[in-house]
This record gives C-alpha cells, structure tokens and sequence, in this order.
C-alpha cells in the first residue's frame, strides 16, 4: 500500500518532497501538509517515511515480509547511526523489533575524493576495463578473484 | 507614532460600541469557524479513535497526575517555544509570528474596550511591536522560508488556498502600521486619502482572516498542541504509535538483543552527527 501522510504529525518541512524518487510526495494547496499525489506510482521504498523527522509517514509493507494487516515502522536515527524497525501483526501480539547499524563512521567524513584521483592514461582509456575499479573485482591481476586468494574466509551464518 | 493609540483618533468617527461590536463578531466567527473545522475535517473524531487505539496498544497506565505533567511539559515546549519545528528558521519565524499576533489581538482588543484616555502608552507600544513581529517572521516566512518555494520550487507571488491564512494576516498587521503611521502624520479617515485606504484595508484584512476559519489554516492554533499532547502521552504509555523504541546503544541488554551493534559499532557508539540533514531540502 503506498505512503500516507499523518496529518497531524506533519509540519510540511519538505525532506518527503525532496527524497522521493518518484516526486510524487508534494505539499498541500489547502493544509500545507505533504501528501502522496499519486499513490499508483509509488515504490514503497520507504524513503520519506526514514527521511520524516516526525515520522508522520506511514506505508505498509511488502507481503513478502510483513502479513496483511500488520503495523511496519521505522525510525532511522542518523545520529545513532542505526535503523530500527517495528512490525507488529494485526492481531496485536507479535511485535517484533529489529535494530541494525547504518553506519559506523560519522556522515559525510567517508566521502571518496574523486577529483583528487589522477585520471587515466590513454592506455587505461583503451582498455576494457572500468577506471578506478576496485582490485577485488579486477579481471586483470591474477585471474579470477576468490575469497582464498584474497585471504578471506567464509563465516557461516548471515553477515551483513 | 509608536506610542500613540490609533484608535482614540478613530473614536471621533467610529463609535466605540461599533468597534467593540466587531471584535465581538469576530471572536464569534473565530468560534464558529473553527467548530465548523472540525465537524468538516472530522479531527475530534479522529482523536478519540486515536486515543482509544493508543490506550489498547499501551503498555503501562499514565495516571491523571502524570498527564498534568505531560500537559504542563506541552505548553511550555510544544506551545510556547514551538519546539515541534524541526527547521530552526521556521521556528524562529513561527515564535515571531505567533508571539507578533498575540501582542497585536490582545492589545487591539485592551485599546478598544478600555476608554481611550486610560490606554497606556506601552499598550499603544506593544500593538505596533506586535504587528512589527508579525511582519518580521511572516515576510521572512512568505519569501525565504515556505515550503512551496524551498521544496516545490514555486514563484513567491503564487497564491494557494492555504495561503489565505498568512496572507491576510500580514496584510492586516502591515495595513495596521501603514494606517497608524498616516494617521499620526496627519492624516484622518474622514478624509477618504490614503489613510482612509489603508484603513479600509486594514480592516478588509483582519475580517478575512477571522471569517475563513473554515477554509484557512487558523484551526491549527487549537489542533497543534492537542496533537503534540497527544503524542507525549503515546511516549509515555509505551504504545508509541507502533514506532519502535528509542533504544539507548550502550545498554549492555540491548547489545545483546542485537549483537550486530557492538560488533560493528563497538560497545560504546560514537555520535555520528547529521546525515541528510546536514542540507536544507532544497533540491526540487
């Protein structure tokens, strides 16, 4: 279901407006309130409602990880650096919680420096080979890249 | 000019029993406005449907002297400070303008019912700096700070339903200071100069904005801090209107609940500061 707006939450600050790739979160001629202009063309990526700072957004999720009918919140602390997320099923007993890190270095201080990078040579330039590629996916040293030849091993279990 | 009470000069031509009879009207307008709002926009209703689910969804009670707490901890937040904002320049502008208005209606109304020999020069002071605020944040508001030119990209000068409300209240508090300055110049109402013109549109402005509750945005002085109440007690209660927990990171039970934060954050994580909000939203 797409995104909708509480009203009473929202101080038409904007970030919705400015985040959505659709552009379809726009400002209210009457409240001055944002609203989903048109719901048939959004993603339900959750963008603006992790973008809202007074989470007055709401969406409902996927049925691939959330049943029908079930509550599917998120708050995206930026200066935590963590997501949280709550589903809390129809039925008003299963409340799960999810809580993971989006960063571990503050924002902004990781930035690549692109424009300090020396830019390639013409060899480079002829070459099939993307510039400035990083040299795990590098087909050019070595042949094929694998965990082994990397010094790298599997750990067993979901790891992010 | 600033310490000179506008109305005493308009009591020669106007009765002060018309003018009392207007502030009155208005004040009935104002009332039956804002109870037509919220029949139309049905946000009684939508409070007490969200109370009863927020009290279903509650994990502990909040007992009657708590909710005074949280009602006084509103006022002085939410209501006075307007800390709801999340945009530090609308706050400002919002504190100018609503402190700007409150000045301008409280001393309208001492200046017209107190008889104008007893009307103190700091009341005739305080009107003319409460329209002065009004100006302030309100311009500041139309031509730097609105969503529709930040966010939508819009041309100032385009008008909007939801305009009505900031529109005719500056219009009244400029209208104001531009008939209390002519006036005091020299000129009078009877006159049918510019300060007649400037009267009238003073008083075309303030009955706009009084008589289109309905239609404005006005209601929000009574909605905002029933909501910002409401939104407390949802923290207070546990229910939290389903949004998950404010988890403190360096809690040795919530590393435990999830183990992906100490492994890739450490045990004691670091502020990270702002991310998207380190830019205005600008970028329509």
């Amino acid at each position: 279901m797409p995104t909708f707006v509480y009203m009473t939450r929202c101080d038409g600050c904007g970030h919705c407006v400015d985040i959505c790739p659709s552009d379809i979160m726009h400002i209210d001629k009457v409240t001055r309130r944002a609203y989903n202009i048109e719901p048939n063309m959004c993603w339900e990526c959750f963008s603006c409602v992790k973008a809202c700072p007074h989470h007055a957004i709401d969406v409902r999720g996927y049925a691939d990880f959330a049943p029908l009918g079930s509550s599917v919140r998120v708050v995206r602390d930026e200066e935590k650096g963590t997501i949280a997320w709550r589903i809390k099923f129809r039925n008003g007993k299963k409340d799960m919680e999810l809580l993971a890190p989006i960063t571990t270095k503050p924002w902004g201080t990781c930035i690549p420096k692109l424009s300090e990078v020396a830019g390639p040579t013409q060899e480079q330039r002829d070459s099939q080979l993307l510039f400035n590629e990083p040299k795990y996916i590098r087909m050019d040293d070595g042949g094929l890249h694998t965990l082994e030849s990397n010094g790298l091993t599997m750990k067993a279990g979901v790891y992010y | 000019m600033i310490t000179s009470n506008p109305f005493a000069e308009l009591s020669a031509l106007i009765s002060t029993d018309i003018m009392q009879g207007y502030i009155v009207l208005m004040f009935i307008l104002v009332v039956v406005g804002t109870v037509l709002d919220m029949m139309h926009k049905k946000s009684a209703k939508y409070f007490f449907e969200n109370s009863k689910k927020q009290q279903a969804a509650a994990k502990r009670s909040v007992g009657g002297g708590e909710k005074a707490g949280l009602l006084v901890k509103t006022v002085a937040s939410e209501v006075l400070t307007s800390s709801e904002f999340a945009n530090v320049k609308r706050r400002i502008s919002h504190l100018f303008t609503m402190y700007g208005f409150i000045l301008f209606v409280v001393t309208t109304a001492m200046m017209i019912f107190t008889p104008a020999a007893e009307v103190s020069a700091t009341t005739a002071q305080l009107w003319h700096i409460g329209a002065a605020m009004l100006c302030i944040g309100g311009y500041w508001f139309w031509f730097f700070i609105r969503v529709d030119l930040n966010s939508e990209g819009k041309t100032w000068y385009k008008l909007a339903q939801a305009d009505i409300f900031i529109v005719s209240l500056l219009l009244t508090a400029t209208f104001a200071l531009l008939w209390s300055y002519t006036q005091f110049n020299g000129g009078k109402v009877g006159d049918m100069g510019l300060t007649a013109l400037f009267f009238a549109l003073f008083i075309l402005s303030a009955t706009t904005l009084f008589s289109t509750v309905l239609w404005s945005k006005f209601a929000h002085m009574f909605f905002k801090p029933a909501a910002a109440f409401q939104k407390r007690v949802t923290k207070a209660d546990g229910s939290m209107e389903n949004l998950p927990m404010d988890y403190d990171l360096t809690d040795p039970a919530v590393q435990a609940k999830f183990p992906d934060i100490p492994e890739y954050m450490g045990k004691n994580p670091s502020n990270m500061g702002p991310g998207i909000k380190r830019e205005a939203p600008s970028h329509y």
